[in-house]
């Protein structure tokens, strides 16, 4: 069984937060101290100061910066509501709550701090992030929870109430969702080598009937759909302090490609942010190759997928030969197949043939 | 067979009372009161004492009705004017076109018409008498009751009464019955007597309606406006019916004398000049001039310094040797001859110095010549224009004191133009513009229209004010549809260009259009002003109270953030953000 490498890395975590969140206000605290108006700088997230690292092999933000000057009309209200942002944050934290966007959008109508709408909220929570570089995870505000995961993966609890308590990942057959406490949780032991990353629901359920977190000593993540951040910073933890490495299964198309993609080199909307990428999980299909390979039943692309593979050939993500390749063979084909078409074999054949040959193409490589 | 049938002018304005704005019941009431009040007020200014008018309106009682089913209502109006002299009391009610505005001063009557038909009006509706009572402040009081003799033009007096005038009361007053519809008509006479009441300031006018409601508009200054001064006809302003009134009046012999003595502006240069010009003058045949005229007009020019200037000194040897070679008929190209550089106009006045120019009596005039006198007098440009002390604008001040009086506004500004003139006839346009107080929000600016301190209330759509406001660029002076803005157009004339005798709108001429655009435009600048400070102003308190909310929350927060328990003193920076702004400006 292999034992977590980190020591307590959420708790670390907690206190790096919390730390900056001092910080950010001391610097604020001593500009006014000073008779100044405070300001703050930050890196720029306009389209322009966005770029593809290959070195990182994520979207990092360039060297543009913009300042926020409580002097100015325009920035003021902004400006507040970022520090509000970072105050009830750090609240948060120290009181190890966990809230929603929607929460916070709500919340800051208690002081008075009215916003707009959702998402001038949200872009101020992304404010407080690219000013910080700490996920809005690490300020406990969380998504809704979509995704789940099941496994030999034991977790220690950090949530209040729940302190030193451990459960392990199997103690439910729909699987554990990947909330607040699992994401704070630390890992204890696990007796997987991999994680499997499926997209689909049905397919999850189909994994852990068909016990190929046994069969393959496999971790189960459920994405539903795009991955949340929360998951894919999960992902990318599992990966790093667990050593394990990550394999993802989508369905045959753009889409399906797109949402692997993300989870291996993350999006542009959160290039000021790192840990939420893991660039050495693989995708493991289906392929458009898999499609001609194993004469799935297919549909034909619609003109939107058509369209989406073009944009996805200039796009610096997909660079490697295994991604052009595929695209080539999508435009090629013109067709696409969910990952339910190979039950047109039995409804077992995904895991017993499918699966198997897969996992062994990929750890080779 | 054709007849033709003589009317009387009270006949043809009985036939024709549309004209004159008595239109229906609630119009007819509306209108008598209006002529009446604006007798009583022209009559207090003649005599610069600030106006009092009181008018009353009640209903008779219901047993009069008339068939038409509209009330009958007894009208009566005592003022502090004037005061009528016994003798002319029946004219000045009994008689159209009797009046003593005739003479070349604004005032608000013009036509000789108004009261009378009012009183027509009323009689025609009720077949009574009219009452009136006056005293020009001697030792009586005179009563008349009377009735107007419509197809002769004539009063007819049924009874008179003279009293000894013991409380040495000055005034008029009228009273009489007429037929109307005063709740139709409430409206619009409130709306009258309000701005009647604000371009009138000086004045203290009381109404009672058919309710016992009154109504007081008090005055809130004693100063007038200086009295108009009496003036002759301008020559462009003259037509041949006024020429031909005056050549019957005249005590002048010779048109030389006469364009002097009844023309505003000519003196004996412009009276030679003109009919020069006109082809009214006549000199002798030089081969005919006989040696006295010689002497004469070499001793005119020698014993005058202005002629010698001109004509240096002359000699009777020189003209006798001129005269010989004479080969023209006159006397004017005969001197112009010797004198090649000597001005015609200077020829004529030395001539008519010598007495050697002619010019017909005017009463001598054939029908031909007076018509194309006049014809020349519109030619001629060379006439003085006429100055404006024959009017009475309100002034700058009275006009803001009215305005500020009824309207109780935020922000008022005033201009009154340089006096200019249309077809000789003088004029001065004045303009207000006032923001908000009781001027109420409107898609469309409020207006207040004035000729010769009377509100026009009708036919708003066709003044020419109208059309100059709606010509305009309001977004210019940043004024948006919805403000509480009203202006004020008052146009004074010794004949307002208005296209009905019922006096509701003015028509379009180019000149007063001219000056009543440039005079709002004056004021609408100042208005834009007031505005962008306003904006200003409104900008700059939202901006700090931006910076008043946000910044101590900053300063909260942060302090919360970094641990410490006191917040920073933020007073130095909302207190900077305060001068950094009125510097900026
Ligand atoms: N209240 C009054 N006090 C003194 N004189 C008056 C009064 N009312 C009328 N008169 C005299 O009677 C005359 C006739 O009045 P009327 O209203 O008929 O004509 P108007 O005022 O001259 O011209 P308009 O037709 O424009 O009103 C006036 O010119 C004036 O001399
Ligand atoms: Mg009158």
């Amino acid at each position: 069984m292999k034992r977590k490498e980190s020591e307590s890395s959420t708790k670390k975590k907690k206190d790096a937060v919390l730390n900056d969140l001092r910080e950010f206000g001391g610097e604020l605290y001593g500009q006014m101290e000073k008779g100044k108006f405070p300001w703050v700088e930050m890196p720029s997230r306009s389209t322009e100061n966005i770029y593809y690292s290959p070195d990182v092999r994520q979207y990092i933000l360039g060297e543009k910066s913009v300042k926020r000057h409580a002097r100015n009309i325009r920035h003021i209200k902004p400006f507040t509501q970022m520090v509000w942002a970072g105050f009830f944050a750090s609240e948060l934290v120290k009181n190890r709550k966990t809230s929603t966007l929607r929460d916070v959008y709500y919340s800051a109508q208690a002081y008075e701090m009215t916003f707009k709408d959702q998402p001038e909220s949200n872009n101020i929570l992304t404010d407080l992030e690219t000013a910080t570089g700490f996920a809005r995870e690490d300020f406990n505000v969380f998504p809704e929870e979509r995704s789940a995961l099941f496994g030999d993966l034991t977790i220690e609890y950090t949530v209040p109430g729940y302190e030193g308590k451990q459960l392990n990942m199997t103690s439910h057959p729909d699987g554990v969702m990947i909330g607040p406490s699992v994401v704070s949780a630390e890992f204890a032991k696990t007796g997987c080598d991999k994680v499997i990353a499926i997209e689909k629901g049905g397919l999850f359920t189909r994994f852990i009937e068909e016990r190929v977190h046994e069969k393959f000593n496999a971790l189960l993540v459920l994405t539903a759909g795009q991955a949340p951040r929360a998951t894919r910073h999960f992902l990318n933890r599992l990966n790093t302090e667990l050593d394990l490495p990550v394999y993802i299964f989508t369905d045959g198309d753009p889409w399906g490609m797109h949402i692997a993609m993300v989870i291996i080199s993350g999006s542009a909307n959160a290039a000021h942010l790192r840990g939420l990428t893991t660039p050495d999980a693989k995708w493991g299909g289906v392929y458009a190759t898999d499609i001609v390979d194993y004469k799935l039943p297919t549909d034909p692309l619609t003109d939107v997928d058509i369209k989406r593979l073009h944009e996805l050939e200039k796009d610096p993500r997909y660079t490697g030969d295994l991604w052009k390749r595929e695209i080539k063979t999508f435009l090629k084909i013109k067709k696409k197949a969910e990952q339910e078409a190979f039950s047109r074999y039995g409804l077992t054949y995904i895991v017993d043939e499918y699966l198997p040959a897969k996992l062994e193409e990929m750890s080779a490589d | 067979m054709v007849t033709f049938q003589e009317i009387s002018p009270a006949d043809f304005f009985y036939r024709n009372r549309d004209i004159a704005g008595f239109t229906n019941p609630s119009r007819a009431i509306f209108v008598s009161i209006r002529e009446l009040v604006e007798n009583s007020l022209d009559s207090a200014d003649q005599m610069s004492v600030p106006p009092e008018v009181y008018v009353r309106l009640t209903e008779e009682d219901a047993s009069t009705t008339t068939e038409s089913g509209n009330g009958v209502y007894r009208l009566l109006i005592m003022d502090n004017g004037s005061g009528i002299a016994a003798r002319h009391i029946p004219s000045a009610f009994g008689q159209v076109l009797f009046g003593s505005n005739y003479k070349l001063k604004q005032a608000r009557g013009t036509f000789g018409l108004g009261g009378t038909m009012a009183i027509l009006y009323g009689q025609i509706t009720t077949h009574k008498p009219v009452l009136v009572k006056s005293s020009t402040g001697g030792s009586k009081v005179y009563e008349f009751k009377m009735m107007i003799d419509i197809q002769r033009n004539r009063p007819l007096i049924l009874d008179r009464k003279t009293r000894r005038n013991k409380e040495n009361w000055r005034g008029t007053i009228v009273e009489y019955s007429l037929e109307g519809d005063y709740y139709r008509a409430m409206s619009k006479i409130l709306e009258y007597l309000k701005q009647t009441a604000l371009l009138t300031p000086y004045a203290d006018i009381k109404f009672v309606d058919p309710k016992g409601r009154l109504y007081m508009f008090n005055r809130v200054t004693t100063k007038m406006p200086p009295p108009p001064t009496e003036t002759l006809t301008h020559p462009y302003g003259v037509d041949v019916e006024t020429l031909q009134r005056i050549i019957r009046v005249t005590e002048s012999r010779n048109l030389l004398d006469f364009m002097r003595k009844h023309f505003h502006r000519v003196g004996q240069g412009t009276s030679l000049s003109f009919l020069d010009f006109a082809g009214f003058i006549r000199t002798p045949d030089p081969k005919r001039l006989k040696p006295e005229a010689v002497a004469r007009l070499v001793e005119t020019n020698n014993k005058s310094k202005k002629f010698r200037k001109f004509f240096g000194r002359i000699t009777e040897e020189q003209i006798k040797v001129g005269l010989k070679k004479a080969k023209s008929q006159d006397m004017i190209a005969f001197l112009k001859s010797i004198f090649p550089n000597v001005d015609r106009t200077i020829i004529l006045r030395l001539l008519a110095s010598s007495g050697l120019v002619r010019t017909k009596n005017p009463k001598k005039l054939k029908p031909p010549e007076i018509v194309k006198l006049v014809r020349m007098m519109k030619q001629y440009t060379d006439f003085l224009p006429p100055d404006a002390s024959c009017l009475s604008p309100l002034g700058e001040d009275l006009l803001r004191a009215g305005i500020l009086k009824e309207l109780k506004p935020e922000f008022i500004a005033v201009s009154q133009r340089k006096p200019s003139t249309y077809a000789g006839h003088p004029f001065i346009v004045e303009t207000a513009i006032a923001y908000g107080g009781d001027i109420p929000k409107k898609d469309d600016i409020v207006v207040y229209r004035f000729a010769n301190k009377i509100p026009l209330l009708y036919d708003e759509a066709s003044d020419v004010s109208i059309r100059v406001i709606r010509s305009i660029n309001w977004r210019r002076y940043k004024v948006a549809s919805g403000m509480p803005i009203a202006i004020l157009v008052h146009l004074c004339s010794t004949k307002v260009p208005y296209k009905t005798v019922g006096k509701e709108f003015i028509a379009d001429r180019p000149e007063v259009k001219v000056e009543i655009l440039n005079g709002i435009r004056e004021v609408a600048r100042r208005l834009q002003t007031f505005l962008a400070k306003r904006e200003h102003v409104a900008k700059e308190k939202k901006r700090l109270s931006v910076f008043a909310k946000y910044l101590p929350k900053i300063a909260q927060f942060s302090t919360d953030l970094a641990g410490k328990t006191e917040a920073p003193d933020i007073e130095l920076l909302l207190k900077s953000v305060r001068k950094y702004e009125t510097e900026g400006k």
